[in-house]
């Protein structure tokens, strides 16, 4: 595995994806001495306190100040250190916006950024503490990688990928407790490249972060109750997005529904309805996400059932797009 | 070391020779920053030309001091600093503001060589100082980083927030200057937004501050002297507090907020110039009563 950094099952069993991020982190700064944690008085919530255990002298706390935080990061990482900023990521994308932008961005510096608590995860906080506008902000921002893993071992997967290689990243992970998708850290993880985790030719979900769990499980369901063969990619990585999937879903199923935890605007919806669009072939299409509205509050689970981002929310939304009409013939050429 | 009275008029020399690039650039431009840029020039003289180790000829060098320009809008004046040091081609400075150059009215780090932090917008460079300064003391580096912010730009809180974690960690590795020229774009900043007493929040932050006439070179350098003989000891990060002239060196520019930025015509520039000129032999003329 990359970086030599490998859980196993039992390990997710028992560790939450944030457990799982900070003990990767903190063998990260074990084995190299330039890299640093930076946390606005996070450090346990965002469980960089892993890295407090083994390494004190390089965790960097700088009180209740996101804008700080990366300024600082900025600071350490063009003076050659390889810093962690790891905060909510409401303040890390809403607070700090413009330090994300000018201070990392702008300057290609080698920050890395761990934004906690995404999406409704940290959903009885209310929509101070939701991040449902933060890929479409991030997304946005040139020389960002934007990743959202879809649970424990694909953090640690993106962890070790952000480390290894030069530049900004923003990981958007949950408030921690996360459904496990995968049994293995060795699935093949890749930047940029989705990652089919259930097989199929009828139509297409793809989904990131908590809900690839959830398309994958309505995928099981809607093969044994209407026969349906769902595809589901794991598309966990924002930017740069996977085309080659994406139009290949559009060539094999020709029906694509996108599902996250985040806004339909701006988010892994748009970025999928803009490569398809720009591909140029018919595709039913549906996003689901949150609607242009604040989130309710409440368990994080309940907010994306009441959104319909969860597995029936995701099973309700196949059978209606497979229902919906367009061009069927496998004449290519009188389309443009 | 005191600065002997050869240094300070070889520094007086070199400051007069850079207002009147500055001024060439603004023209050149069409238009600039050009108050906030002559209110900070003998600060960027003397770093350049006294205390900044520094490597023209390598200019990534790991070892060298940083300098953060917070207040980014100075370009004007920060970009003939770094093309008569040999940074860049002096030839740039006939782009500066235009389209396809590679100098814009903020500077680019990635594009512009010699530049340590992108700057332009208000408040960032205070934290990315902090954290400079906290990257020397984990690679166990001797460098120094000075960080120059604005008076006005100060409205922006996360000026606040950088300079809490300098004395937090006590980065006395760190040289916190403010250009208190003392204007603003809308007005005097005790006008639209009071910064006074700024020497006593300052202070009241953590920082040992000292306060300077930031247009006269022998005070800068004595005030940068006790910051770097703080320097070899972890304690209390030093602010020098420059109080300024908005146009120093240009009289009828200095102290009128409206020269935040401004256009010059080719009357304007004759009459500059002489005011430059007026100036800087005053100047030497006080560096050769003063000095010793």
């Amino acid at each position: 595995m990359a970086g030599g950094f490998v859980y196993n099952a039992i390990d997710q069993t028992e560790l939450s994806t944030a457990e799982i991020y900070g003990k990767a982190i903190a063998d990260i700064v074990q084995k190299d001495p330039k890299v640093v944690a930076v946390t606005p008085d996070l450090a346990k919530s965002t469980k960089l306190g892993e890295v407090l255990k083994v390494c004190p002298e390089r965790v960097f706390n700088v009180g209740i100040a996101e804008q700080d935080m990366f300024g600082v990061a900025a600071g350490m990482a063009r003076a050659g250190l390889i810093p962690f900023a790891s905060g909510f990521s409401a303040f890390t994308s809403m607070r700090a916006c413009d330090q994300l932008h000018t201070d990392i961005c702008y300057q290609n510096a080698n920050v890395k950024i761990i934004a906690t608590h995404s999406g409704t995860s940290f959903g009885q906080a209310g929509s101070t503490h939701h991040a449902i506008v933060d890929l479409a902000i991030t997304r946005a921002m040139p020389n960002l990688t934007v990743i959202v893993p879809a649970d424990g071992l694909e953090t640690a997967n993106a962890v070790n990928a952000a480390y290894e290689n030069f530049g900004p990243y923003y990981i958007r992970i949950n408030r921690g407790f996360d459904r496990v998708l995968y049994d293995s850290q060795d699935y093949g993880f890749e930047v940029g490249k989705a990652v089919e985790v259930h097989p199929g030719t009828d139509i297409t979900v793809i989904a990131c972060g908590s809900c690839v769990f959830q398309a994958r499980e309505a995928a099981k369901f809607l093969e044994n109750a209407d026969g349906l063969k769902v595809r589901v990619l794991n598309m966990h990585t924002i930017k740069p997005i996977d085309r080659d999937a994406i139009m290949k879903a559009v060539m094999d199923t020709r029906r694509i529904i996108t599902v996250e935890d985040h806004s339909i605007l701006g988010g892994l919806g748009s970025a999928v309805a803009e490569v398809v669009v720009e591909g140029g072939k018919a595709c039913a299409f549906r996003k689901l996400g949150h609607p242009d509205k604040f989130a309710p509050i409440g368990l994080h689970e309940d907010i994306m059932a009441e959104v319909g981002i969860d597995s029936n929310g995701i099973i309700n939304a196949v059978r209606e797009v497979m229902k919906m009409d367009f061009e069927e013939d496998d004449n290519w050429d009188d389309e443009f | 070391m005191a600065l002997s009275k050869q240094e300070w008029l070889a520094l007086e020399k070199k400051a007069f020779e850079l207002r009147k690039l500055c001024l060439q650039t603004t023209v050149w431009a069409g238009s600039g920053h050009i108050g906030g840029g002559m209110s900070i020039m003998d600060l960027l003289t003397v770093l350049y030309h006294k205390y900044l180790n520094i490597k023209v000829e390598d200019p990534q060098w790991e070892d060298r001091d940083r300098f953060i320009l917070s207040k980014g809008h100075a370009a004007i004046a920060y970009a003939p600093v770094l093309c008569d040091k040999g940074f860049n081609d002096v030839e740039m400075l006939k782009t500066f503001n235009l389209s396809g150059s590679k100098m814009g009215m903020h500077l680019d780090s990635n594009k512009v060589v010699g530049v340590d932090a992108s700057t332009g917008s208000l408040g960032h460079g205070a934290s990315i100082a902090a954290g400079t300064a906290l990257a020397a003391r984990v690679l166990g580096k001797d460098f120094l980083t000075y960080v120059a912010t604005g008076d006005g730009e100060l409205g922006e809180g996360s000026n606040w927030e950088g300079f809490m974690t300098m004395s937090h960690y006590e980065l006395s590795n760190c040289i916190v200057f403010i250009d208190r020229n003392h204007c603003m774009i809308d007005g005097p900043t005790e006008e639209v937004m009071k910064l006074e007493p700024l020497a006593d929040k300052m202070t009241a932050f953590g920082f040992n501050t000292i306060v300077v006439d930031g247009n006269n070179i022998k005070e800068l350098c004595d005030a940068i002297d006790v910051a770097i003989e703080r320097s070899k000891e972890k304690c209390a990060p030093t602010c020098i507090l420059m109080d300024t002239k908005k146009g120093a060196g240009i009289k009828t520019m200095e102290g009128d907020y409206t020269w935040h930025y401004g256009a010059i015509d080719d009357a304007l520039f004759e009459k500059f110039n002489a005011e430059l000129e007026e100036d800087y032999k005053a100047r030497v003329a006080r560096a050769e009563k003063e000095g010793k």
